[in-house]
């Protein structure tokens, strides 16, 4: 058997497999951050707010409706796109024709109220939601004890990931979309109706971000700063990615869930930073980001 | 005859009353953490607490004006060290309480000193405050890194947890935690077999438990707070750690953590903690009018915001002033201080505050009869063996 630097391959297997399942969370939360970004042009701040949200909606609906986590998984994403088709009809499309700077400091002030309003009814401490019976309990892969849930944390993020990817790139309403953000007022002559489609394209990445939210609940504790903790390293993500670019959007998030994971068995106090050092190295030599079509 | 007596008796008192009465001005500052990860474990509540401390010490009636001040220090050094600077230069506050986050009480902790005022901590827990970092006028008042090593670290050890693998937050509170409860496990006869550093705060734990569980320890020492901790339980019952035989000390849990966990997660863990709610008759009737005004059970840090305050006001009291803070201190050493909570308490020549400290294991679903029904005291350890030996030059009381 071969070592890697003093580290057996069955601890290294581990934690590769661990990386992958928190590249899960960076790919569907910075998959949402790129088609907001990429289709609308709106750097999002209140994404990790929103993904905090619908972990409380998902413990709201079982708390005070008695509905679990199956149907919840469906309903706090739209209950959260929902409510951001509300906040782009309000807010951010009084802004579209300014800077985007406009944009990033509207949706870091909502985020800034929605996690205050959060903290002030429910605390800081956290709730407890608990793993879906159908989920609880692992198996025994040999290297390591891998939970149920987490292994579908990955197939369900794989999923929807790539779900959305042929959506976007390899559909005919992708197709629009797409055309509809190169240039609105030419495919509006074509009679779609743009501002619907933006809007829903902005709903449809804020639902990502809900659904993520969902995954987390039960693994994670659901309390109002767990969006804050995260939105900056899934910012890294995307600018490593390259800004607006869905497949790298994915894929650096899957990466660097790896990168963290390594890190963490052999400099585990540089784990909170290795995503940053390997944005400013990427930034230096790759302006436009990985997988960045313009700069 | 009989009459005469009593009538003077009372012109006396009467006299003696006015006397006292001279008016005394007191103002207080609460200063903590209100919208981070220590919010609910400090925040308001400790500025209720302290609000209902004046109230049931009678301030009022006593001709005392006390009045109570809050403020934000968002768990940073430099904001922390600012609002203290303001509130005892500009705005005439007397003593400072509650400050938790060990690294911005050491900085008010000097600020005090050096503005004669006095500092009531209750939510820090480095120990450096009675020690290498001592002040003639804090009082450490609730717990500290050694109480809580001394009763987890000490209780697991004899109960058979021998190898031990410590989960570390990598700032100061953390490495202070560790490193006092390797002592205790070592002077237990057990042994520490390794250790990982994860930043501060973490969301994921898998990586750093599954390293814990590759070390073949019995017990998995968490030293870290609030979130952290919560998050590393949550997936070390994921992760079938606990379920494989090896347990878990969380070396600093306040209620609030264990009630975000709820017992299904946290049964059977053991913590250490200076005050519960459910203790007996005071601390339940107390713990009743608290949660009226807060809507949750107080930690212990509410808890020892209300009882230093007691013990602060008892002392300007019979001092008439509450202007010269190392007198106030001074005063605070000298009395025998029976508290409803925490019952007998003495402040040491450091400044630390001597109380029993109780060992608690979480209920599991089945015992717990209420959302806040969470522990079973487990052990009483006294003061004198849950905190450390007071260092020569920190004892105050001698100068």
């Amino acid at each position: 058997m071969f070592e890697l630097l003093g580290i057996p391959p069955q601890v290294l297997l581990g934690q590769l497999l661990l990386g992958l399942i928190n590249g899960s969370f960076y790919a569907v939360l910075s998959l949402g951050l790129a088609v907001i970004f990429g289709l609308l042009n709106i750097i999002n701040f209140a994404h990790g707010a929103l993904y905090m949200m619908a972990a409380f909606v998902a413990w709201m609906l079982l708390e005070y409706l008695g509905i679990g986590y199956w149907p919840a998984l469906i309903l706090a994403p739209l209950i959260v796109g929902a409510f951001g088709v509300l906040l782009e009809r309000t807010m951010l499309s009084r802004l579209y024709h300014l800077d985007h700077l406009y944009g990033l400091l509207l949706t870091f002030g909502l985020a800034l109220i929605i996690q205050g309003l959060f903290r002030n009814y429910y605390g800081i401490s956290g709730l407890p939601y608990q793993i879906p019976e159908a989920l609880s309990g692992g198996r025994n892969l040999g290297f390591m004890f891998l939970p149920n849930y987490r292994a579908w944390v990955v197939v369900a993020s794989i999923l929807v990931c790539f779900g959305t990817w042929f959506m976007i790139e390899k559909t005919r309403l992708g197709a629009y979309l797409r055309a509809a953000t190169e240039n609105p007022t030419l495919v509006g002559a074509f009679g779609i109706n743009v501002p619907l489609m933006i809007m829903l394209t902005y709903g449809f990445g804020v639902a990502l971000a809900g659904f993520a939210g969902v995954l987390a609940a039960p693994i994670y504790s659901v309390n109002p700063n767990m969006g804050a903790d995260l939105i900056i390293v899934v910012f890294a993500v995307v600018v490593i990615g390259g800004m607006g670019s869905i497949m790298g959007a994915i894929l650096t998030g899957y990466m660097l869930g790896l990168v963290e994971g390594l890190t963490r068995v052999f400099y585990p106090e540089g784990s909170a930073v290795v995503i940053f050092v390997i944005m400013a190295i990427v930034l230096l030599i790759k302006p436009e980001g990985l997988f960045g079509r313009t700069a | 005859m009989l009459k005469k007596l009593a009538l003077s008796t009372a012109v006396g008192a009467l006299a003696a009353g006015s006397a006292l009465a001279q008016d005394i001005d007191v103002k207080l500052g609460v200063l903590n953490d209100r919208s981070g990860t220590y919010a609910d474990l400090s925040g308001e509540g400790s500025a209720v607490a302290t609000r209902m401390a004046v109230e049931d010490f009678g301030a009022a009636e006593k001709g005392m004006n006390v009045e109570v001040i809050s403020a934000d220090h968002q768990n940073k050094p430099d904001v922390g060290s600012n609002i203290a600077r303001q509130w005892y230069d500009v705005d005439g506050v007397n003593a400072i309480v509650d400050v938790p986050t060990s690294s911005v009480a050491l900085a008010v902790a000097d600020i005090t000193a050096e503005a004669n005022g006095v500092l009531l901590d209750s939510g820090a827990g480095s120990t450096s405050l009675t020690r290498d970092q001592c002040q003639p006028t804090t009082v450490h008042w609730t717990y500290d890194t050694a109480a809580l090593a001394n009763g987890t670290g000490g209780a697991v050890t004899n109960a058979g947890g021998e190898k031990w693998f410590f989960l570390t937050a990598d700032y100061a509170f953390g490495h202070s935690l560790e490193e006092n409860t390797m002592a205790v496990v070592e002077e237990n006869g057990g042994e520490v077999v390794g250790n990982v550093r994860h930043p501060f705060p973490s969301q994921d734990f898998s990586s750093f438990l599954l390293q814990a569980q590759g070390s073949g320890a019995d017990v998995i020492g968490l030293a870290n707070a609030g979130g952290d901790t919560v998050n590393a339980i949550k997936q070390a019952s994921e992760f079938g750690i606990t379920q494989a035989g090896q347990s878990l000390a969380a070396l600093l849990m306040f209620v609030t953590d264990v009630h975000s966990l709820g017992t299904q997660t946290a049964q059977g863990l053991n913590l250490t903690e200076a005050f519960y709610w459910d203790q007996n008759d005071a601390t339940r009737e107390w713990s009743a009018r608290f949660e009226e005004e807060m809507g949750s059970k107080p930690t212990m840090v509410h808890a020892g915001a209300y009882s230093a305050t007691m013990a602060y006001l008892a002392a300007v009291e019979e001092l008439g002033s509450a202007e010269d803070g190392r007198a106030v201190v001074a005063k605070m050493r000298e009395m025998d201080i029976d508290d409803p909570l925490f019952g007998k308490v003495t402040v040491r020549g450091d400044g630390r505050a001597i109380h029993d400290m109780y060992l608690f294991e979480v209920k599991s679903p089945d015992e717990s009869e209420g959302e806040w029904d969470l522990y079973n005291e487990i052990s009483t350890i006294s003061g004198e063996d849950a905190f450390l030996p007071m260092l020569d030059e920190c004892d105050f009381s001698k100068s």
